[in-house]
């Protein structure tokens, strides 16, 4: 599995040079964002905001107003957290093309609580007008300006920075709306999201030598979520269905699959894999994935406890289907 | 109601006057009618309205109908028949200005003022706050004379900074008016957004800002004070203009001067119970006036009367 650095950073550069309508604001955090090449390739399209997040959505919408596409970028609890109100009445409520890209999804710092944002999905998803996207990896981190951009109202990007692992190949591209099947199976079927999906992969290689038949969807299109793929893939499931998400269990994937299969009469039994309505710590990822029982391991737990069965893997199985290149050149994230 | 036509060439002061009264007259009337209305409003912002759209403004006839059409639905990607109330600010051209109100509960005296300046039928005053209108209560953007969502207080003026921004991007020359209320002063959004106009020189904006002293609770020196005001946006980097709220020409002077690079803020001291004594007696809470008896609404309605023969003379 090839690792990539600075995705955004670079993709960015090359994806907005001929688009001088997109302009990039941020809130203080503008390597940190991974937009210090855009600010140095385009500084007349640049504004730097300083922290002034409420003030930056109200501008952002008063920019959409006339024309412009502004990339809003900074950690993502500094947009839906601080600017909640801003979000909603200047940007949602008008369906303004204002991108908003959400930077430290979940436990991926170890900035504490302060700094992970847990619960951007669910806050995000109950706004009208609003699209929600996650990157997952580093094929959808460049191709998710293309998507967003194709969106006439305002998008929410859980996107991702650093070191970044390439999962998908981008010759099969990020679509809107729909989810991407990893693997075909019947006992159960696993929606993951972002960084979780990596996990579930693992996981499910392992599993499916034991004889258990997974369907694997990958979800990157949070709302709108009516790909009728979720529900056919829920529907064929033998025991159970298993959402995983690095978020809350309570409004985000978890939530919108169950949503999904309550409309349409799905009567599966759904396991939740996610922040189970806690807040986190500052720790390092891979300890907070482990902690919080984000991680392959919890799922193959919870496999085990649909089936009723011990399936004899171990961490040391998971780590050796793990490619070693990932973690020894993926250092935690710092701030 | 017969208006004192214009004789002559009058000055746009008599005109604006008229205009100011004519505001008064309607909105007064209305909390009459409805036994409630944002009525020390138009007191204390009649001149400003009336300065802004006879005089100061530099934007071209109304484009939209005279009677407002009823709502169009919320905006969303679906809604191809969604409008705002912009059209009656006339068109958004490179040169031209543009007018945005900050807050909303003003909006009865910005109808009051199309009505006043031709920009709006009579009917479309009667249409306030009836179901299924555009002419909302609180202004919404598809509400006439307005073009953005203004709330929560506060939001308004980062709004107009960016478009403000936008237009100078795109090298539009029209300068960009907002109406703001004093008690906004009180947001920590107002004050990030002037660190950001004069940071990036932003002098395309005009902002009037109607310090009446009051809010919801009372006087705003009661509630949190937010003097000195010209200090505070002075050192915040603002061009400030402290000036009598009723005085027309003091109104419309700071807007004739050459643009410094710097926002330009006219701070208008007003009066809430200006041209009707007789609200001074409900001080502090003049926020939204409701008659506490048939009496009491009585006495308004003979000054009603009185203001409608003067007019009519």
């Amino acid at each position: 599995m090839e690792i990539l650095q600075k995705v955004h950073a670079r993709h960015l550069v090359e994806w907005a040079k001929d688009k001088p309508e997109v302009l990039v604001l941020s809130a203080d955090l503008t390597s940190n964002t991974e937009v210090d090449l855009f600010r140095d390739a385009y500084p007349e399209r640049f504004l730097s905001m300083g922290m002034t997040e409420q003030n930056m959505m109200s501008l952002a919408g008063g920019l959409a107003r006339e024309g412009y596409f502004p990339l809003v970028h900074t950690f993502a609890v500094f947009i839906y957290r601080r600017a909640l109100d801003q979000i909603s009445m200047s940007i949602a409520y008008p369906n303004m093309p204002v991108r908003m890209f959400g930077f430290l999804p979940g436990i991926t710092t170890p900035g504490g609580a302060t700094h992970q944002a847990i619960d951007d999905i669910g806050i995000l998803r109950v706004l009208p007008n609003m699209t929600i996207l996650e990157s997952g990896d580093a094929t959808e981190v460049e191709q998710v300006l293309d998507i967003a951009h194709t969106v006439p109202g305002p998008v929410y990007v859980r996107q991702l920075r650093g070191a970044i692992p390439r999962l998908f190949p981008p010759s099969i591209p990020m679509r809107l709306g729909e989810a991407r099947e990893l693997r075909r199976g019947t006992d159960i079927a696993l929606f993951s999201g972002g960084i979780c999906t990596e996990e579930a992969m693992r996981a499910t290689q392992i599993l499916e030598e034991r004889g258990v038949s997974i369907q694997h969807m990958h979800i990157s299109t949070h709302k709108p979520f009516n790909d009728p793929a979720v529900v056919e893939a829920a529907a064929q499931a033998k025991y159970c269905v298993i959402s995983m998400e690095n978020h809350t269990t309570i409004g985000g994937l978890g939530s919108a699959v169950a949503e999904r299969m309550a409309e349409a009469g799905v009567g599966k039994r759904l396991v939740r894999i996610g922040l189970k309505d806690t807040y986190a710590h500052g720790a390092s990822r891979p300890y907070l994935m482990n902690e919080y029982g984000l991680d392959a391991i919890a799922l193959v737990r919870e496999v085990e406890s649909v089936l009723s069965t011990n399936l004899n893997i171990s961490e040391s199985d998971l780590a050796e289907v793990r490619i070693e290149e990932i973690h020894s050149e993926a250092k935690a994230e710092a701030l | 109601m017969v208006k004192a036509k214009q004789t002559s060439v009058p000055e746009w002061q008599e005109h604006a006057r008229q205009v100011a009264q004519g505001i008064r007259i309607r909105v007064l009337e209305h909390t009459i009618n409805k036994n409630g209305g944002y009525l020390s409003q138009a007191c204390s912002s009649s001149e400003v309205f009336a300065a802004l759209y006879t005089k100061i403004l530099n934007i071209g006839p109304s484009q939209a109908p005279m009677v407002p059409l009823p709502f169009p639905g919320v905006p969303s990607a679906d809604n191809d028949s969604y409008f705002t109330g912009v059209g009656y600010n006339g068109p958004k051209d490179p040169h031209l200005d543009r007018f945005f109100i900050s807050p909303v509960q003003y909006a009865l005296v910005l109808y009051a003022t199309l009505v006043e300046v031709e920009r709006m039928a009579p009917e479309g005053l009667a249409m306030f706050n009836q179901d299924g209108s555009t002419v909302e209560m609180i202004g919404a953007e598809h509400s006439p004379g307005h073009e953005i969502t203004a709330g929560s207080l506060g939001q308004a003026l980062s709004q107009v900074a960016g478009i403000s921004i936008g237009r100078r991007m795109k090298g539009e020359t029209g300068r960009n008016f907002i109406f703001m209320s004093d008690g906004e002063f009180q947001i920590g959004q107002t004050w990030e957004a002037f660190e950001i106009m004069s940071f990036n020189k932003v002098d395309n904006v005009v902002i009037y800002v109607d310090v009446n002293g009051q809010q919801a609770d009372g006087t705003t020196k009661d509630v949190l004070n937010i003097e000195p005001l010209t200090q505070r946006l002075e050192a915040f980097g603002a061009r400030v203009f402290k000036v009598d709220g009723h005085d027309l020409d003091a109104l419309a002077a700071p807007v004739q001067l050459e643009p410094d690079g710097r926002p330009l803020v006219i701070l208008a001291y007003t009066n809430a119970c200006n041209n009707i004594p007789m609200l001074e007696q409900r001080r502090p809470k003049l926020h939204y006036v409701r008659f506490k008896s048939e009496t009491e609404r009585q006495t308004y309605a003979d000054l009603l009367e009185e203001w409608q023969s003067k007019e009519e003379m």
